[in-house]
């Protein structure tokens, strides 16, 4: 770890409890990165986190944090976000905590378009519970409660962000690290509901189920399936099957919910908008 | 001359009025009959006070904000009935284990599931204590009049900020809705009670650690300038994950203790014509009105008959029942809208004591005086 890093984490915390080759530790690294690279003031940032592998990563970051239930850390950041508008809310979350138990407070806290950046740890499965099928699990792959192959369709999250109304949309990679702090600094730098999707590995239980080898080996799966937004933008449907779309998806300036409800407080006292 | 504020007012508006005076500027909901007015009145009022409402999609999330708003700094309540209240339970629990003040109210109606919308009960006396899993701390009151819904919101606010608790507000949809003249108290006599803040001096905070013996952790908010950790697991006085059982254990004590050391400040209830009183008719909430209209019409007749309403239901008032034991009583009717929820914390409270009977209503109609008076006449015949 860089020395100018070792501020952020809570090292007396350390060793962390995710498995030799998990990409959890990849994007906690990035957010971090992201942070220090906006030199961003650290007692104004609150991360919050729901329940998984991937909500663990609060607890080893030196910051105001909150560990909350699952799948419901967008409602508590919301509310964290109305009562103090000057904290930088980030929200980690896994794929099944964001997109199956807490994906109705995703979609809403999108819909407000509040000031909220989510980073989802999408390892495509439980990997607190040992492996059992996300919405994020690829159709056909198997998991412990899918022994013949999952027959659920999965959710692309950037889409779904999107049509809800979220004003920044992108997808990283835990193997493109480099892009994916780039992503998160315009994701922290952006007002309004920021999204990105984190392409992760979880060798314990997604990996061994579905015989992928090394956390190398998968992390080697990823680079070669990942092409760019502006190419796939290029392909017919038919060849992106197979792909993963990575970069930035959409990007809207959009009134963000805080400021509208102080215009709302100013309405309500008989003081005049300036609009 | 001496302004006096009297107004007519209904239950929910008075609560909404109460959570104003004790400090609230925070209020996350989600509709529901009988509670919605509760959210209509606080989305109006709170950006005129410079406090926040926001209308959640769900109850899960109603709470989740309301936790989320204390922990930033803000007196927050959130209101409910049968169904959101399941919901809340969630995230109620997260509170009580987290000690983040906060307040929650039960505008009750008959149950189970949806139940009967909306028509009067008083069935979620259990779910109160009981309806987030694990042991836990919480406290529970009741109001039965308008002017008590306000002072009794005021009094769920103090309670909640001074032992860091979730405090329910255990109402019914009659005094919900029931329209009463009320003359308001001068804001200057109200005792209001905020949590209890950290030095800013203080380095090193440990955000659960006992540092005035008191059992209760002194508060940071999030955005202070103090980092700290807030995690719904068992944790230790640093705030982080434990499953060290000596660590547990010392939680899980104090939690409670907090609670049980100090109910003689927490515990309320009214005795009214007890002095001779034989048969006490235990009561609480809107039945209590119906109760004591009975023992006014029995007190006539001649009948020793007197009331125990409770303010405080959770934790129970076993000390006004041991009371009793030392009196000229004994009959007891447990008087409640429901199975017969209370019923059974009264007979074990009492131990063989006295003779006690239920006086139950389930249907959605309310337990009338006539029903009262039916059922001390019948319980003298088994004397
Ligand atoms: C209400 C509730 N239901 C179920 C669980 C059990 N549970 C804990 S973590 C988890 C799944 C986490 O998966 P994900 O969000 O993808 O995170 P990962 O562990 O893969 O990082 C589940 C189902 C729980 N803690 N709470
Ligand atoms: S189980 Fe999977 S997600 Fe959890 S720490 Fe291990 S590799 Fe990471
Ligand atoms: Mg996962």
């Amino acid at each position: 770890m860089r020395k100018e890093l070792e501020k952020y984490f809570r090292k007396d915390k350390l060793p962390h409890i995710w498995c030799p080759g998990c990409g959890h530790g990849i994007i906690t690294g990035a957010v971090i990165r992201a942070i220090d690279n906006l030199k961003l003031e650290q007692n104004k940032i609150c991360i919050v986190s729901g329940i998984g592998c991937s909500s663990r990563a609060p607890g080893y970051l030196n910051f105001n944090t909150l560990h909350t239930t699952h799948g419901r850390a967008l409602a508590f950041a919301t509310g964290i976000k109305m009562a103090n508008p000057e904290l930088k809310i980030i929200v980690l979350t896994g794929d099944g905590d964001c997109s199956a138990i807490g994906g109705n407070h995703f979609i809403h806290a999108a819909r407000r378009n509040i000031d909220i950046t989510t980073v989802v740890f999408n390892n495509s499965i439980y990997g607190m519970t040992s492996g059992q099928y996300s919405p994020m699990t690829p159709k056909g792959a198997f998991a412990t409660t899918a022994p013949y192959g999952n027959i659920d369709r999965n959710f692309d999250l950037c889409k779904l962000a999107q049509a809800a109304g979220a004003t920044y949309v992108a997808r990283g990679t835990v193997y493109h690290v480099p892009q994916l702090i780039k992503l998160m600094e315009k994701a922290l730098k952006h007002k309004g509901f920021s999204l990105i999707d984190v392409v992760d590995i979880c060798p314990t239980y997604f990996g061994r189920r579905n015989k992928m080898g090394s956390p190398v080996v998968m992390m080697e799966k990823i680079r070669e399936m990942s092409i760019t937004a502006r190419t796939a933008a290029k392909l017919p449907p038919e060849e992106l099957s197979e792909k993963i779309v990575i970069g930035e998806f959409y990007e809207e300036q959009a009134p963000e919910y805080t400021e509208e409800y102080a215009k709302v407080m100013k309405k309500a006292q008989g003081g005049k908008l300036n609009e | 001359m001496l302004s006096r504020k009297i107004m007519l007012m209904q239950g929910n508006e008075a609560c909404v009025e109460g959570a104003l005076a004790a400090g609230m500027r925070f209020f996350a909901g989600y509709p529901i009959t009988p509670s919605t007015e509760i959210a209509e009145i606080a989305a109006e009022r709170l950006p005129k006070v410079g406090g926040k409402f926001i209308q959640m999609e769900d109850e899960l999330a109603s709470m989740g904000a309301v936790v989320g708003a204390s922990l930033a700094g803000l007196k927050a309540m959130t209101a409910t009935s049968g169904p959101g209240f399941s919901l809340k339970q969630e995230n109620i629990g997260f509170a009580c284990l987290t000690e983040v003040p906060c307040v929650v109210v039960n505008v009750q109606r008959g149950g189970p599931s949806t139940g009967l919308p909306t028509l009067p009960a008083q069935g979620d006396v259990m779910q109160t204590r009981w309806g987030t899993h694990g042991d836990h701390p919480i406290i529970v009151i009741s109001p039965s009049s308008v002017r008590e819904v306000y002072d009794m919101t005021i009094r769920a606010f103090n309670l909640s900020e001074k032992y860091r608790v979730p405090c329910i507000l255990l109402m019914d949809e009659v005094v919900a809705h029931m329209r009463e003249r009320v003359e308001l108290p001068d804001k200057s006599s109200i005792d209001i009670i905020n949590r209890k803040k950290v030095a800013s001096t203080l380095s090193d905070y440990k955000p659960y650690m006992d540092y005035d013996s008191d059992g209760i952790p002194p508060m940071a908010n999030f955005g202070d300038g103090i980092p700290f950790h807030v995690t719904g697991l068992i944790h230790d006085i640093s705030g982080f994950p434990s499953t060290n059982p000596k660590v547990t254990e010392d939680l899980i004590n104090r939690l409670m203790n907090k609670i049980n050391n100090n109910i003689g400040d927490i515990i309320e209830y009214e005795k009214l014509y007890m002095e001779d009183a034989e048969t006490v008719i235990v009561t609480f909430g809107c039945t209590a009105r119906s109760v004591l209209s009975a023992i006014r019409v029995l007190r006539q007749e001649g009948l020793k008959i007197g009331m125990l309403r409770l303010k405080t239901i959770w934790p129970f008032a076993h000390i006004a029942i041991k009371e009793l034991m030392q009196s000229s009583v004994n009959t007891l009717i447990v008087a409640e809208m429901n199975y017969g929820q209370l019923l059974e914390t009264v007979k074990a409270s009492a131990e063989g004591a006295f003779r006690i009977y239920g006086l139950n209503k389930y249907n959605g109609e309310l337990i009338t005086p006539q029903e009262v008076i039916d059922k001390v006449r019948e319980v003298a015949e088994y004397a």
